[in-house]
This record gives structure tokens, sequence and C-alpha cells, in this order.
């Protein structure tokens, strides 16, 4: 982590929320690209889910995170609250581990 | 001056929500001191970036050893939805321009999502500050105690590796109630798990942001 990127990520996080807010204001975007914005966290969240529970760097792994994010997403399913859910995932990755799985 | 009731409502509403922010917030302190961030550098983040999904994912592409660029590029893609937040809200909030700089900065998904659930654009306002406050004030002191933390504990021993999916998998769910919503979803999650292997580390986020081609031809 660079303090470049830190801040650079700042800017552009502001310049998106002001330009919503301050710039366009009442004005509306084409809706073809305000539905598109709308289905960018499904497709990048679900690319976080698998990149962050099966893989190291650049290999596939399977490891104790997969049984932990399994019982995330009964969790979820179940509509555990957020704070449930991420202790849950832990608690059963660091139950597996603790039983011997890598 | 008594607090109106349905102000009462909301606050007990924001500071619920807040107090589960502020979980995730130390699960994003621990995950980005854990990734080699310092504590000054997160703390940062959460203070000037300030939109969880996005520090979640730099973050994350950062700890696996992906480029700044690819990091950047995904958060970056993650953040823009925060401008259509922006355009809902400024049609409630007409404030001074100063006022509204600063509205700018807690323009997400929480304040807005709560703002907009409200009947009268008055309390829609009040919701929108209310709900934006709470959610600042406890994002940031959740980050500072998880990278105070995360400097102490070892995280792999308390399987907090698994936090941050297991915190995604929450932030995806309200997503997947559309038709579109899981046709990008599901496109996203396969071509991550395809390109993984075969392209340099922080590419298949992005490469994944195609699954919002699919969704959007569904009907």
């Amino acid at each position: 982590m660079t303090w470049l990127l830190v801040l650079s990520l700042a800017g552009a996080a502001y310049l998106f929320k002001v330009t919503g807010l301050v710039i366009v204001g009442g004005r509306s975007l084409p809706a073809v690209v305000e539905r598109c914005l709308a289905l960018v966290p499904a497709a990048l969240i679900s690319a976080l889910i698998v990149k962050d529970t099966v893989s190291v760097g650049d290999e596939l792994v399977l490891d104790a995170r997969l049984p932990g994010v399994l019982a995330a997403v009964l969790a979820a399913r179940l509509r555990a609250p957020l704070i449930a859910v991420i202790v849950l995932g832990a608690a059963v990755t660091a139950a597996a581990r603790a039983a011997g799985l890598d | 001056m008594p607090t109106p009731p349905d102000d009462r409502q909301v606050i007990a509403a924001s500071v619920t929500l807040g107090a589960a922010v502020g979980v995730f917030a130390i699960a994003f302190g621990v995950g980005s001191v854990s990734a080699g961030a310092s504590v000054a550098q997160t703390c940062v983040m959460s203070l000037l970036v300030f939109t969880g999904a996005s520090q979640f994912l730099a973050v994350s592409v950062v700890s696996s050893g992906g480029s700044a660029l690819s990091a950047f590029g995904g958060a970056v893609l993650l953040a823009a939805r925060n401008a259509v937040y922006g355009l809902t809200m400024s049609r409630h909030l007409s404030g001074a321009l100063p006022t509204r700089l600063v509205a700018a900065q807690i323009t997400i998904d929480e304040s807005t999502a709560m703002a907009t659930a409200q009947p009268t654009p008055q309390q829609r306002r009040r919701a929108f500050w209310i709900t934006g406050a709470s959610v600042y004030v406890f994002w940031n002191i959740g980050t500072l105690i998880g990278a105070l933390a995360g400097s102490a504990v070892d995280p792999e021993m308390f399987g907090l590796d698994a936090a941050f999916p297991a915190g995604f998998v929450a932030m995806v769910m309200p997503h997947l109630e559309t038709a579109r919503g899981r046709a990008a979803a599901a496109t996203g999650a396969l071509l991550c798990l395809v390109t993984v292997p075969i392209l340099p580390i922080g590419l298949p986020i992005l490469v994944a942001s195609a699954g919002v081609l699919f969704g959007v031809r569904r009907p």
C-alpha cells in the first residue's frame, strides 16, 4: 500500500460523490448507464468473494477459508445481520484451521 | 426542543447500522494492516476515501500482490455508484455549496438507502445527515481499533482472512434479488475464477466487471 494509492483513491471517490451531488445536480444519466452502474457491485463483489476464498496470489487454493465462507453464505441467506455473518465466517475458518485443515 | 418521534426512529436505526458498520470497519482495519498498510494509511483511507467496498477491494488486491493500478481501477469502478447516489440525493439536498460539499463526502450506500426510505423531503434530508454522520463516526473508530489490533494479533489464527469474503457475502446479498443482479454476479464470479491462474494478480477483478454486460442484457 502506498500513499499515492491512498490519496488517488480519496480524490477519485470524492470526485464521484461531488459529480453526482453538486456538479450534475438534478439532471439524470442515460438509463443504460444507470443500469450498468447499479450492476457493478454484484459483479465485482462476487469476484472478490471468489478471489478471497479460493485463491492465494495467482493460484487456486482450497483451504480453511472455504468452510468459513460457505457458513457465511448460509447465514446471509437466513438474513443474519452483517456482524453475525462476518463473525461466523471467521469463527468457522478458525475452527477448521485449529482442526488441522490448512 | 424535544426530538420529533420520527427522528428518534431514524437515530435508533442509524446507530444500530453504525454499530454494524463499526464491526465491519474493525475487519477492514485488521485486513488493511495485515496487507502491509500502515496504521496511518489505513485510517487516512477511511477518513478520506470513505466508501467501504472500494477500500476493501483496494486492500484485497494489494494484499494478493496485485499492482497499485489494478487496485485503483477496481476501487474506482466500485466507487462510481456513489455518483448515482449523489444524483438521487441532489433532488433532496439543496443547501449552500459548502454544505453540499460536506454532504458529498457522506453520500454512500447507507445514507442514501436510509434517506430514500423516508416519506417526506424534510425527513429524507434529516435521515441522510443523521445516518451519514453515524456511519462516518463508527467507520473511522472501527478502522482505528482494527488497525491497532491488527498489528497485535495473528489474523489467520482467528480466521480473519475469512472475514473479508464473509463480509462481501453479506454485502452482495441485496444485489442478488433481481435476475439481472444474479446474472452479473454469477458471470463476475466465474470470470474471476477462470482468470485467476492466467492473468496478472488484480486483473481478474477488473475482468469480472464484464459481468455487468451479461446482467444488463437480461429483461
